[in-house]
């Protein structure tokens, strides 16, 4: 049996196909401004028996599909407990989403925290970041990296976030020191949001943003237990929904 | 009340309505209506009433409450539980909830209250701002409270809106000395009624007040204990809606048609019908009072495939809990048992409010809720200081909680959904 799992994010969607238990499809496309046109494209030429969708474009795919709806938190909790099944606690940075999910030894969800209507702390901060920098975004961790520490942003609004970081660069402070200083920002965030939900380590790390080595570094800095990260951390909502589609 | 609507549109422009303005929130409230609760399914045949209630809410209601007044009678309005409703009967008088539970004119209401006050105390600023509330153009007397700090301030404001504010001082402190502070301030309360409406009352009066105001609660409590069936015989929505109704309607007419429903219930909790199929997840919402047409969160829970079962809340049983003693031979007798109910009401405004804790939990256990939601307005400060506490406990009995923080707007919507959702996917 083919299971797909198709995960419409805000920023990106991603598709996962498992025959057998193993993924056979592994696709990854923006989510644009037309969401369905983008899952049209992604499951062109893709045979599958049964799926389920997650995200904020669930009840989408669910209406054009008949995909099985449900939410991340489910997806991620489950495609973590595949992939890490050591894993107690998983952080999902996502394009306009930060979610935090305790897990029990058995792998269910056992209490969860999300950011409210705000994207501070983000995938979407971070791009915005990166665009004000010039730095492409994939090269933004990278980039980051090569900071000194010692600069120091405040503020987790995008907006009020960039005021500084514009004052900085008036300042004439390095852009790499500035892009630190946002990472920065964005794992101290994290880092509140786990402690709120009661951190119990290890930590799995999934999400687009954990592509981004620099935040990977400090979060590792932070934990004492070690920090896990898959493979395709993106790809894990699509992966768990993929499991749980029958 | 007749059955059929009339023109209200020179009711309203006598009473100083905006009409167009009107226009505009009628139209949303009707749509509102319809997509909430008349697309549910199983709903009991009584709420037909309810319906017709609301589609009548500032029409015949008003009317209604215009030719109390035309015959001599008061109409008072008010924000809050710990008005008593039993002083307002015993001088023939009507008590009803102001309007307070969506935004409007809001750039008009920042021009008194700052941005970061609950939705709530904004709401009431923006129906009189706005002109399109008919009730608090219609009322004699408007009772404000000393609850939290942003009503206390808001009253202030309000002062200087309106000719008729009249402001109850509440304890914050359960002890003598509290106790001894509200019935100070419903022996005022009452002199200020009978002063207003030319009415002396005498013990038959206020025993007739008791029973008015009991016979509706007991109707109300009897819903709640129906709803503890599972399969649930009502939805989360209609019991709520039927709750906020208890705020504006004739009181014997309204305690008569919740009997009519608990009656129907009554049939279908023998049968083991419900309005959801047996083991959907249990819901018991906790916090804030949620006024018409806030319906955001039980509607986002009950299209999540749960089912609410009980409102921890002031409407709800925060509001509700209790009954008064009619023992007594004398007038202060009676104003002591009335003290005594209300004093229990276990609002975020008392410190400490330890009762509150013990009710959420025993709640949850009576109604077999299989996880609270705590609902709490943004700044709302006494409920979202709780808000720990009661998640914190309710927890260390093993009982899932969620908090939510919201406001009137629906821009949150979405990630209200996913969280709910979440929430209920972790208690199947």
């Amino acid at each position: 049996m083919r299971q797909a799992g198709l995960d419409v994010g805000s920023r990106s969607t991603e598709l996962v196909v498992l025959e057998n238990g193993k993924a056979v499809v592994e696709r990854r496309v923006d989510t644009t401004y037309d969401p369905l046109s983008q899952m049209e494209q992604l499951l062109d030429g893709v045979a599958w028996d049964v799926m389920a969708a997650t995200g904020y474009g669930r009840g989408l795919a669910a209406e054009r599909f008949g995909a099985t709806s449900l939410t991340e938190i489910r997806a991620y909790a489950r495609g973590v407990h595949h992939l890490l099944p050591d894993a107690r606690t998983v952080l999902d940075i996502g394009g306009q989403d930060t979610k935090v999910i305790s897990l029990s030894p058995e792998g269910r969800v056992v209490q969860f925290e999300m950011n409210d209507r705000c994207a501070a702390g983000t995938g979407k901060f971070l791009e915005f970041m990166a665009t004000g920098l010039q730095v492409p975004l994939p090269e933004f961790g990278e980039y980051a990296l090569a900071g000194i520490p010692g600069t120091k942003i405040n503020s987790m609004c995008t907006v009020f976030a960039e005021s500084e970081a514009t004052s900085l660069m008036a300042r004439g402070t390095r852009g790499e020191d500035i892009a630190l200083a946002l990472h920065e920002s964005i794992v101290r965030r994290s880092i509140s949001m786990i402690r709120r939900v009661g951190l119990t380590e290890p930590v799995a790390f999934c999400g687009g943003v954990a592509l981004n080595a620099c935040i990977r570094s400090l979060l590792r800095g932070e934990l004492e237990g070690g920090l896990l990260v898959p493979d395709r951390p993106e790809l894990v909502g699509a992966l768990g929904a993929a499991l749980l589609a029958e | 009340m007749p059955t059929e609507s009339t023109d209200h549109r020179q009711m309203w422009t006598n009473l100083g309505l905006d009409l167009e303005a009107h226009d505009a929130l009628l139209e949303v409230l009707g749509h509102g209506y319809e997509a909430v609760f008349l697309s549910q399914q199983n709903r009991p045949k009584g709420m037909d009433y309810f319906n017709f209630v609301m589609s009548e809410v500032h029409g015949l209601r008003v009317k209604e409450l215009l030719d109390e007044k035309a015959a001599g009678r008061k109409v008072f309005g008010s924000f809050c539980v710990f008005v008593p409703e039993e002083i307002v009967k015993s001088v023939d008088g009507t008590l009803v909830g102001l309007c307070t539970g969506a935004d409007f004119a809001t750039d008009a209401v920042e021009k008194y209250l700052p941005r970061n006050t609950c939705a709530l105390i904004k709401s009431a600023f923006g129906f009189k701002l706005g002109k399109v509330c008919p009730y608090i153009e219609s009322v004699d007397m408007i009772i404000g409270e000393n609850t939290c700090d942003g009503k206390k301030k808001a009253y202030e404001t309000l002062d200087t809106l309106v000719p008729n504010l009249y402001v109850m001082d509440l304890p914050q402190v359960k002890n003598e000395r509290g106790r001894e502070l509200l019935k100070a301030e419903y022996v005022r309360f009452l002199r200020k009624v009978e002063e207003l409406s030319g009415v002396t009352v005498d013990v038959p009066r206020m025993k007739h007040g008791i029973a008015l105001a009991n016979a509706k609660r007991a109707a109300l409590h009897r819903l709640s204990k129906l709803r503890a069936a599972d399969p649930a015989p009502i939805s989360g929505l209609d019991a709520l809606l039927i709750n906020q109704v208890g705020f504006y309607d004739d009181v014997e007419r309204f305690t008569q048609s919740v009997n009519a429903v608990c009656d129907e219930l009554d049939e279908r909790v023998a049968a083991g019908e419900g309005v959801f199929p047996k083991g959907t997840p249990r819901i018991l919402m906790s916090g804030c009072p949620m006024a018409v047409p806030n319906w955001k969160l039980p509607w986002i829970v009950e299209s999540m495939g749960a089912v609410i079962v009980g409102e921890e809340s002031c409407v709800g049983e925060r509001g509700t809990r209790g009954l008064v003693s009619d023992e007594g031979d004398t007038l202060e007798d009676l104003i002591g048992n009335i003290v005594d109910r209300y004093f229990d009401i276990d609002c975020a405004i008392f410190t400490p409010n330890t009762d509150r804790l013990e009710h959420a939990m025993e709640m949850s256990k009576s109604y077999s809720a299989d996880g609270v939601i705590h609902y709490c307005l943004n700044f709302c400060q006494p409920y979202q200081m709780e808000s720990y506490s009661v998640a914190e406990a309710l927890q260390s009995e093993g009982i899932p909680a969620l908090r939510i923080e919201t406001d009137y707007s629906q821009e949150d919507a979405e990630q209200l959904k996913t969280r709910v959702e979440a929430f209920v996917e972790m208690l199947r």
